[in-house]
């Protein structure tokens, strides 16, 4: 490889692109996207979604709504993903916790780190709330997985199949801001 | 102070006109609903107070062909104002949301909730986006109304002024959330 090739390479790992993102969430079965506006996420995917005409898009108020309203589509055999970001995540876990885990249903969160810096690990951020947020998913024991580049949207598909073949919860957690 | 009805004479009323529908209630209505006989459209809101309208909406919305009846209480709904802009938004044509104001936390010790006897939810409902939205203070009148509210085009928001029952505290909701009753339902809309 030369090291023009190499060079692209690595900028190539270091996006996010919201296309693959949705391509991913769809073939995964998703109809449904109920969602807060994450500013992490509006452009790359929120847009996108509003636009797409094979996804419906539900609006709410409040991120712990989107928890009962994907309980309900699932009791009515259809799949959902919940899109919001981390202080969404963090207001709603009360639901999170009663609904997707002590209930023990397939609730699939997409969760942005707002602010979080490029190219830091989420733990290791600045940001009090960036950082704490893997933490208290892993309290809640929700399986989670980070989407921070490219290479990462090939996590999205299997992830949500493993929710709803299991019926339990599970994060993905959106490292870079998606383009 | 408007009239009261009471809440089981509301629920064996209900029990008369519902047939098909998924029956989604939570705490103290789910006691006193499930009371009136097992079904397997019956849908528990437990787990996080407030959710019920949000899980009817999603019911709704995935199965647009069933009517859906939310039964929920009036301190569950004021945990959850922002779910009247929600439905509002999604106008399922099949979801039906019946509010019980009896004007008291029943399930967590009897406590008033704010603005008891003042709240008025229907004008809330309305505001939000939900014109058809009314209250019920009668048993016969809610006996007479209840045929057309199942079968009017939704959504529809009824708030259904009752009697406070005793407190209930440690009700024994979490047991109204089983794994049977889950399994059933799932058959039931499989």
């Amino acid at each position: 490889m030369t090291k023009t090739a190499k060079t692209a390479v690595a900028v190539a790992s270091r996006t996010l692109s919201g296309a693959a993102i949705i391509r991913a969430v769809k073939d995964a079965g998703v109809e449904y996207v109920l969602s807060v506006p994450d500013l992490h996420t509006s452009e790359g995917v929120l847009k996108r979604v509003a636009n797409d005409k094979e996804l419906k898009l539900v609006r709410v108020c409040k991120e712990d709504e989107t928890i009962g309203i994907a309980a309900g589509l699932s009791f009515g055999n259809k799949r959902a993903l919940v899109l919001i970001q981390y202080t969404g995540f963090l207001y709603a876990m009360n639901a999170i916790r009663g609904v997707a885990c002590e209930n023990k249903m397939p609730i699939v969160m997409m969760i942005g780190l707002l602010t979080k810096e490029p190219d830091v690990a989420p733990r290791e951020s600045s940001k009090f709330g960036v950082r704490i947020t893997e933490p208290m998913i892993d309290v809640l024991g929700i399986e989670q997985h980070y989407i921070d580049t490219d290479d990462d949207i090939s996590k999205i598909k299997p992830a949500i199949e493993k929710a709803y073949a299991t019926s339990t919860p599970v994060a993905l957690v959106i490292g870079r801001r998606p383009i | 102070m408007p009239g009261r009805m009471n809440r089981v004479a509301v629920m064996q009323a209900l029990k008369k006109r519902i047939t098909n529908e998924i029956v989604v209630s939570t705490y103290s209505c789910a006691l006193d609903w499930i009371a009136q006989g097992e079904r397997d459209l019956n849908y528990f809101s437990h787990g996080a107070m407030g959710l019920a309208s949000s899980h009817g909406l999603g019911l709704a919305l995935a199965r647009p062909e069933r009517k859906v009846v939310v039964l929920d209480g009036d301190g569950s709904l004021l945990m959850n104002l922002g779910t009247l802009v929600s439905i509002a938004g999604q106008a399922p044509k099949n979801l039906v949301l019946f509010s019980f104001q009896n004007n008291a936390y029943e399930a967590n010790g009897g406590h008033p909730i704010p603005q008891a006897n003042t709240v008025d939810f229907p004008a809330l409902a309305r505001s939000a986006g939900i014109p058809n939205s009314s209250s019920i203070q009668e048993i016969g009148e809610f006996e007479r109304r209840l045929p057309e509210i199942l079968q009017a085009a939704g959504p529809t928001f009824v708030n259904l002024h009752i009697e406070q029952g005793p407190p209930r505290a440690g009700g024994g909701y979490e047991q109204l959330y089983t794994e049977a009753r889950r399994a059933a339902l799932r058959r039931a809309l499989a």
